[in-house]
């Protein structure tokens, strides 16, 4: 299996789509310890530069009547601070720059993943999780701190029928605990399964050159590849926002949860 | 096969690491290390730099559409209140000249009247006089026939041989002139 999932080589196609999540050390070939400076460590810079240049930078010149790029940076700001009050409610806009900070950086880590030869680093389950754990402690910390024990009435469904509720209540509990699962492997898989699936085309497109496979064959096999990448590709710009997205506004529906918890 | 070097090397890596990278623990400790401090480096520029920044730019803009749109309206409002101005005046202006026709037609119906008047008393004072001399010379020829007829019968008298009595000429002329 694990030669299969991380690379293989049949009938002389190369397949590794795996081979763009691995981590490596970006100076020089030494193990990966705590600190070292990895491909995911430059592409996380990047989307610092990223955002840095968006947000800050485009904003910089403070025009009454915005230039482009502050138009972006303020539609940004705008669309997610629209999206903090209608679904967490108005007292959750304390909270704004920090989704902002998670919605930023999960849609410029998504799109920098985009640039062939790059790396996704939305796509490792320890970024997503740990993304998805910061907001899982902090929801619930602010449920306890600003409800206090009656954050519990979340889980304690008071319009269902009393016999109900016990059974409810386990479910609802379980349910508060795979939050943080779904959250994160919604993200990494997402953005994983699209770009794996897209190295498996990339392979296949590889057939018209390769001497194993009749040209006849690959005549047909490459065009068709090639057309499934740009589809799949189209398909990827479109999760990268959508996921992040997604993300952001699940976020603000566990927030509301946190600052009214009845149902 | 040109790939044979790296993909032995990934070989090794494999076995190793189990088949997906993502699942590789113990890597897990650096990425999370990096990925918090790109949070915490993402979240202190968007919220002491970007956010308050477009934030004041936002309500900079909101203020300025606010108080245009009040300028406006004020400009819009005083616009209306010359307009109205401008009508009362018109309408002032109008009854003003409505009533100095009024007024001047007025006067000359008075002053024609006077003249009217004037030329009435005029003509009516020389009807008078005329009608006066025309009553004098119509008694003056009266007076004048009465001799004429009186004279006449006498001469008349005489040449038919009678001597003729003056008083009673004149009695039967002014009986005959009578009659």
């Amino acid at each position: 299996m694990a030669s299969e999932a991380h690379g293989a080589e049949e009938g002389g196609l190369t397949f590794h789509p795996m081979d763009q999540f691995q981590l490596e050390s970006f100076f020089g070939d030494g193990p990966i310890g705590m600190f070292t400076i990895t491909n995911a460590t430059v592409w996380m810079a990047l989307a610092i530069v990223c955002v840095v240049a968006m947000m800050v930078f485009g904003s910089s010149r403070r025009a009454i009547v915005p230039s482009r790029a502050q138009s972006v940076a303020e539609l940004a700001y705008g669309f997610i601070y629209k999206m903090v009050e209608d679904v967490a409610g108005k007292d959750a806009v304390k909270f704004f720059p920090y989704i902002m900070t998670l919605f930023m950086f999960i849609v410029f880590a998504n799109f920098l993943g985009l640039i062939p030869m790059s790396f996704t680093t939305t796509s490792h389950f320890a970024v997503t999780v740990v993304l998805a754990l910061l907001v899982f402690v902090t929801v619930t910390v602010v449920g306890f701190v600003k409800n206090g024990a009656s954050f519990l009435a979340l889980f304690w469904v008071s319009s269902a029928p009393l016999a109900l509720r016990p059974v409810l209540a386990v479910i609802e509990i379980i349910s508060y605990f795979v939050r943080p699962v779904s959250h994160s492997i919604r993200l990494a898989g997402n953005v994983m399964a699209g770009h794996a699936v897209i190295k498996v085309f990339a392979a296949f497109a590889a057939a018209l050159v390769v001497n194993e496979i009749p040209t006849a064959v690959g005549a047909i096999v490459t065009p068709l590849s090639i057309l499934g990448i740009t589809a799949l590709y189209a398909l990827e710009v479109l999760v990268a926002f959508i996921q992040a997205y997604v993300f952001a506004i699940l976020t603000c529906v566990y927030l509301r949860d946190a600052l009214h918890p009845s149902h | 096969m040109a790939t044979d070097t790296s993909a032995a090397g990934h070989a090794a890596d494999a076995a190793a690491a189990p088949g997906m990278p993502q699942l590789d623990f113990s890597n897990w400790g650096n990425q999370i290390f990096w990925l918090l401090v790109t949070l915490v480096v993402i979240y202190f520029v968007l919220s002491r730099i970007a956010l308050p920044r477009i934030a004041a730019v936002l309500a900079e803009r909101q203020g300025t559409i606010t108080n245009d749109i009040a300028a406006a309206e004020q400009l819009k409002a005083k616009a209306a209140e010359a307009e109205e101005a401008y009508n009362l005046a018109l309408a002032n202006a109008r009854t003003e000249a409505q009533r100095i026709v009024a007024e001047t037609k007025a006067e000359i119906q008075a002053d024609l009247d006077a003249a009217t008047a004037q030329a009435d008393a005029e003509i009516a004072a020389k009807t008078a006089e005329s009608e006066k001399a025309i009553g004098e010379i119509r008694a003056g020829a009266l007076e004048s026939i009465r001799e004429v007829a009186t004279d006449t019968a006498q001469e008349i008298v005489t040449a038919l041989g009678g001597k003729a009595d003056a008083d009673a000429v004149k009695a039967a002329v002014q009986a005959r002139m009578k009659g």
